[in-house]
């Protein structure tokens, strides 16, 4: 395929659904925001003031100020970086490792394949929060831990979506063709289906970006994100959770963001999806 | 059908060994000695050492994962390291709490999820179904927590027609108060999730013949839509009840943390902030056991519901 026909593909599937443009560019926008967070921030995400804790929002902090005095505003830019980074590390780890085992499994079939998804059912039914709790928990809340927790418990889903297209396309005439030439399973596998599929295995990323990224922050709602004074989404609820009754408002900002974030990648996806497969309009 | 009940239940078997055995294995990897993590840096030799015998880590590995798989068999799951308690009398005190949560959440999730679904579907590509498909997208892009904290804001701290702590049973009104918001929280995204696969499904049995069929009799469209065509949608939605577990389970532990209800979320969060690892052994050994028979009566349900599916 080349470049002008795999844009020109990727346009038609953006436009038989709009809302993946504004799910697209919502997104886009959050990267944006947390790639210059450094220049645009008002203010050091973990400098603390204590003449001026708990503040409603003002013309100095747009989104008020948490216990400690930081800004909040400052601590959501900062705060996007954290998110972005361990939701799309964790994506792509889980993406590979789980479509090389999904395309190893339909490729060569029979036993090996029923031992290795019935492994990953059984990974894929017990829930993922509660795994990657306990990973956490037994590796300690650093962000490479919480990246491995967060892609384990996504390993299966990828595996599950590759697997499928991958044994409809092994039964295509130029696998056949590329068998008689003698090519390795590897090369088959990686070079001539991989292609073909990979659509199929990009548009479920982005939905689970959106569920890497609603993990991250549930970790951390519960204490096991990444250690403070460092901004994230979740431990920012948390703290505005433990000051509810007087500040409300702190807890709302970083709430609202993850919304934002997950729904836009939620958007994006699911339009892309019903590009890709018609028949799945509207299934999750 | 036997010998599918027969396979169902001896894939059961090898799960539950298979997940039981990681379990020993994660609460054993560690770094560094359990016994250490458990009493913390502070702690003296002896301590240790005591804490090791009283753990069973001074055995050899294999007698120590015998003795885990023998116990977890007759509901041994020892005891707990910060009450003193066994750990099966820990979780059955609390599971009512979550048993009635989810149940309740499940309720909310069919009544609205189902209706809206068809609604959606018998309105294909008209607002009706862009505004349910986006309202249901939206409701499964929320956090548990995040939808919890807002209605709490709203309804409890704001209108105050709430209680903010969710764990009252003096009376029925005051349990239905407490039980309410939490409910809500769950159902709602639990309604998300089952609005967009009824669409699908009734949007899939809409097209089939049987429905020409009935609308060619003069069968009128609502007897149609709700009387023939949802009886055959309603299979798929069964099985969604399955498949969602794992975001029902995560979802109640932080509602039950945002409402602040006792249950088995709470008590696994607890467990790992004052690191009960006998605790939290015994709290996987129980969600590897709900998980096994949700799937199991699913799998079960869906042959049962359809006779066309054949149970292999």
């Amino acid at each position: 395929m080349s470049a002008t026909t795999a844009l020109g593909a990727t346009i038609r599937a953006f436009n038989a659904n709009k809302t993946s443009w504004f799910g697209l560019g919502v997104f886009l926008l959050v990267v944006a925001l947390a790639i210059l967070a450094p220049w645009i921030a008002p203010h050091d995400p973990i400098e603390q003031d204590i003449f001026a804790k708990l503040e409603p929002p003002s013309a100095l902090h747009p989104l008020g100020t948490d216990y400690f005095g930081r800004d909040i505003l400052s601590r959501l830019l900062y705060g996007a970086r954290y998110s972005l980074v361990i939701g799309i590390a964790s994506t792509l780890a889980a993406m590979l490792i789980g479509s090389t085992i999904g395309i190893l499994a339909g490729w060569h079939g029979g036993r090996f394949d029923i031992i290795v998804m019935q492994a990953m059912d059984v990974m894929l039914a017990f829930p993922a929060l509660i795994l990657g709790l306990i990973i956490v928990a037994v590796l300690g809340p650093t962000l490479t831990n919480i990246v491995i927790a967060i892609a384990f418990t996504s390993i299966p889903a990828f595996a599950r979506i590759a697997r499928a297209p991958t044994i409809s396309v092994k039964e295509r005439e130029y696998i056949e063709a590329c068998r008689s030439l003698g090519y390795s399973d590897t090369r088959i596998m990686f070079v001539h289906i991989l292609p073909n599929i990979f659509a199929e295995i990009l548009v479920m990323s982005s939905l689970w970006l959106a569920s890497a990224i609603r993990t991250e922050a549930s970790l951390a709602f519960i204490g096991l994100g990444l250690k403070p004074p460092t901004p994230t989404w979740g431990g920012m609820i948390r703290e505005g959770f433990e000051n509810i009754l007087d500040s409300y408002w702190l807890a709302l900002s970083p709430g609202v963001a993850i919304l934002v974030v997950v729904f836009a990648l939620n958007l994006l996806g699911d339009g892309l999806r019903d590009a890709v497969d018609p028949k799945l309009k509207g299934e999750q | 059908m036997t010998a599918f009940v027969v396979r169902r239940l001896g894939f059961a078997v090898i799960t539950l060994w298979a997940v039981l055995t990681l379990v020993f294995f994660i609460v054993r990897v560690v770094p560094g000695d359990p016994a250490q993590v458990v009493l913390g840096d502070q702690a003296t030799a002896d301590a240790i050492a005591a804490m090791r015998v009283r753990l069973g880590l001074d055995r050899p590995l294999a007698v120590q994962y015998f003795e885990f798989l023998w116990g977890a068999l007759r509901g041994d799951w020892g005891t707990s390291l910060v009450t003193g308690r066994p750990v099966l009398l820990e979780v059955t005190e609390v599971l009512p709490w979550t048993i009635e949560l989810t149940l309740a959440a499940l309720l909310i999730g069919a009544v609205i999820g189902i209706p809206l679904g068809v609604w959606a579907a018998v309105n294909r590509n008209r607002i009706p179904d862009y505004v349910t498909r986006l309202a249901s997208l939206l409701g499964l892009s929320f956090p548990a927590f995040v939808s919890g904290i807002l209605l709490l804001i709203v309804f409890s701290i704001q209108l105050r027609w709430f209680p903010v702590i969710s764990a009252q049973s003096d009376s029925v009104w005051a349990w239905l108060r407490s039980l309410a918001l939490p409910a809500f929280n769950l159902g709602l995204i639990m309604a998300a999730y089952i609005t967009r696969v009824a669409r699908s499904a009734m949007l899939e049995v809409l097209s089939e013949d049987f429905v020409r069929t009935a609308r060619a009799k003069g069968v009128p469209w609502r007897a149609v839509v709700w009387r023939h065509a949802l009886r055959n949608a309603l299979i798929p939605v069964i099985t969604i009840v399955g498949l969602y577990l794992g975001v029902l389970i995560g979802n109640s532990v932080l509602t039950e943390i945002v409402f602040n209800r006792p249950g088995l979320g709470k008590l696994i969060v607890g467990a790992l902030n004052q690191r009960d690892y006998t605790m939290l052994q015994g709290m996987m050994v129980i969600y590897t056991l709900v998980v096994i028979v949700v799937n199991l009566l699913t799998d079960l349900a869906y042959g049962a519901a359809d006779p066309r599916v054949k149970l292999k």
